[in-house]
């Protein structure tokens, strides 16, 4: 990708990150990510409807990778099933270790497809991901 | 300073700012390890061999060398611990776990450091003493009036770093070590920040407990000092028993352990730390503590004076005594200016340093930290002060 978009891509998901803000609604999943490798510091909660992810939100204070990634991963995780949503975080994450993955499936979420150059700033662009597996699973526990 | 001293100022414009979490290493104490592991590798105490003897001697030399150092009455009172951390946890569970009881009082800070916060939580859970926080004024320093206040007749001890690694204040140890004599209320003194950087002495304060690390000081890791008046020493209980440590121990069960110091020091410790601290230390003593606290001071002060001039640089600390300024770049994430430095070989620390409550008072979680030493240089600062002028450009430079 373009190094100029990238970081277009990356720094208006930055500035204005969709879904910030929590909501006082005891019908979501909900889960905070202290990461121990970093300081980013965020709670993430997720409402799932019939199987279908309806609505994602997340807050705190995080750097502009772990922040912008929360946000272009919620806008592509919206109204997936269940089932659709662990495909998409399941290559993103794979991108992100450099393994073998879908591009097709990945959208915008490509920006971060060199972000293993920077060792320091892998675990903030998983940390969304980490957030939301954690949900989906303890909503599979339920 | 001495910056020819320092194998990884050499050859490179790296530019060392991190020294609250770290130092860099004197080539002179790079070298007496190398010694040991090369010519002199033995264990103590047992040794009749003559490189065995020698690394013996070098050994229990770095107690009087810590003795002189830090002015305690003998080397007696020396403990070697793996750091500061574990120091104060000899502390609070070897010593105050059996002298305190339900409901005594220990004041604190909201600015300590979690080794100087975490064990005394865990021992309020155990025994249920109280902890308190001494209020700190508005620029997040501790004055002694805020000290006085805070003494009930409840309070035993005092546990404060004698400097912050955040806010960076100097404290002043020797009025609040003569209120705790007058009081008969214990002090504890976590020295990891100033015993690197300025004067510290100990029984000139009045101390009881003094921690610090080696490697905050131009040592090794994995070495450290408890210093502690040699009456409570002896009064302490290890937290550690086998080797070296004990004096005898029979098949009825009945032992008897070492005196102070030794009784602390069970199995076979850091011998080419401990041989390396001392030769930190001696290469500190050499160059004088007081003219590497002014130099640090005389840094800060040019550093916030540019910094000053930066309109979205906000500083926190720009009055504190020490080598410490922490700061943020307006709108921009501590770790995200912390990588833009980066780019330009300048390391700093971002993060919330392991005093999470600070944020109570700055009302912010985390700042980015420059921690000065004896070997940057005004060159240094004015590196940082031109990338910080820049920093409109953060992102394109991080992204
Ligand atoms: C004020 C203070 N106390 C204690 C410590 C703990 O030192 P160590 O990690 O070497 O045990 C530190 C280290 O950052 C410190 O800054």
């Amino acid at each position: 990708m373009d190094s100029h978009l990238r970081r277009e891509i990356i720094l208006d998901n930055y500035q204005e990150p969709v879904n910030r803000g929590l909501v006082d609604d005891s019908s979501y999943l909900k889960t905070n990510t202290n990461s121990e490798s970093c300081i980013d510091n965020l709670d993430f909660m997720m409402k799932v409807v019939d199987g279908k992810i309806s609505d994602i939100r997340f807050d705190g204070e995080a750097c502009v990778i772990s922040t912008s990634a929360s946000s272009i991963l919620i806008n592509s995780l919206l109204g997936k099933s269940v089932l659709e949503a662990k495909e998409i975080l399941h290559n993103y994450q794979d991108m992100i270790y450099e393994k073998d993955y879908d591009k097709s499936l990945l959208g915008e979420l490509e920006v971060y497809d060199e972000i293993s150059k920077q060792p320091n700033r892998v675990n903030c662009a998983l940390l969304p991901s980490v957030a939301i597996n954690n949900m989906i699973k303890e909503l599979e526990n339920m | 300073m001495h910056r020819e001293d320092f194998a990884m100022l050499q050859g490179s414009d790296l530019v060392y700012f991190d020294n609250g979490a770290t130092t860099l290493k004197p080539k002179c104490v790079v070298s007496d390890m190398m010694d040991y592991y090369t010519k002199h590798t033995s264990n103590i105490h047992r040794g009749d061999y003559d490189f065995a003897i020698l690394t013996n001697k070098l050994y229990d030399d770095t107690r009087d060398v810590v003795c002189k150092f830090i002015n305690c009455n003998s080397s007696k009172e020396v403990v070697f611990t793996g750091g500061a951390t574990m120091s104060i946890n000899m502390v609070v569970f070897g010593y105050m776990r059996n002298h305190l009881k339900k409901g005594d009082e220990v004041l604190l800070t909201k600015s300590e450091h979690a080794s100087n916060v975490l064990p005394w939580i865990k021992l309020s859970e155990e025994i249920g003493i109280v902890i308190k926080y001494m209020d700190l004024d508005s620029n997040y320093t501790l004055s002694v009036a805020s000290v006085l206040k805070s003494i009930s007749d409840k309070t035993k001890v005092i546990s404060i770093a004698h400097v912050t690694n955040v806010v960076g204040d100097v404290r002043d140890i020797e009025a609040i070590g003569k209120i705790c004599k007058d009081a008969g209320i214990l002090f504890n003194v976590d020295g990891a920040q100033s015993v690197p950087h300025m004067k510290v002495d100990f029984i000139k304060s009045n101390i009881d407990f003094l921690s610090f690390s080696g490697h905050k000081m131009g040592g090794p890791t994995g070495v450290g000092v408890l210093v502690g008046k040699e009456k409570l020493l002896n009064e302490m209980e290890p937290l550690c028993y086998g080797g070296g440590m004990n004096q005898s121990f029979e098949g009825d069960s009945s032992y008897e352990l070492k005196k102070a110091p030794l009784k602390f020091e069970a199995g076979t410790p850091p011998i080419a730390e401990v041989i390396g601290l001392r030769r930190a230390i001696l290469y500190l003593m050499d160059i004088g503590m007081d003219k590497i606290h002014e130099h640090e001071i005389s840094l800060k002060k040019y550093l916030v004076k540019e910094l000053e001039n930066i309109p979205n640089i906000v500083l926190y600390n720009k009055d504190s005594e020490s080598g410490i300024l922490a700061f943020n770049i307006e709108g921009v994430f501590a770790q995200d200016s912390s990588v833009y430095l980066n780019h330009y070989n300048i390391c700093v620390r971002a993060g919330n340093h392991c005093a999470k409550m600070l944020k109570d008072y700055i009302g912010i979680k985390n700042t980015v930290r420059v921690s000065m030493y004896l070997y940057n240089t005004i060159n240094d600062i004015d590196r940082l002060v031109e990338v910080l002028k820049n920093s409109q450009d953060i992102f394109k430079v991080v992204l």
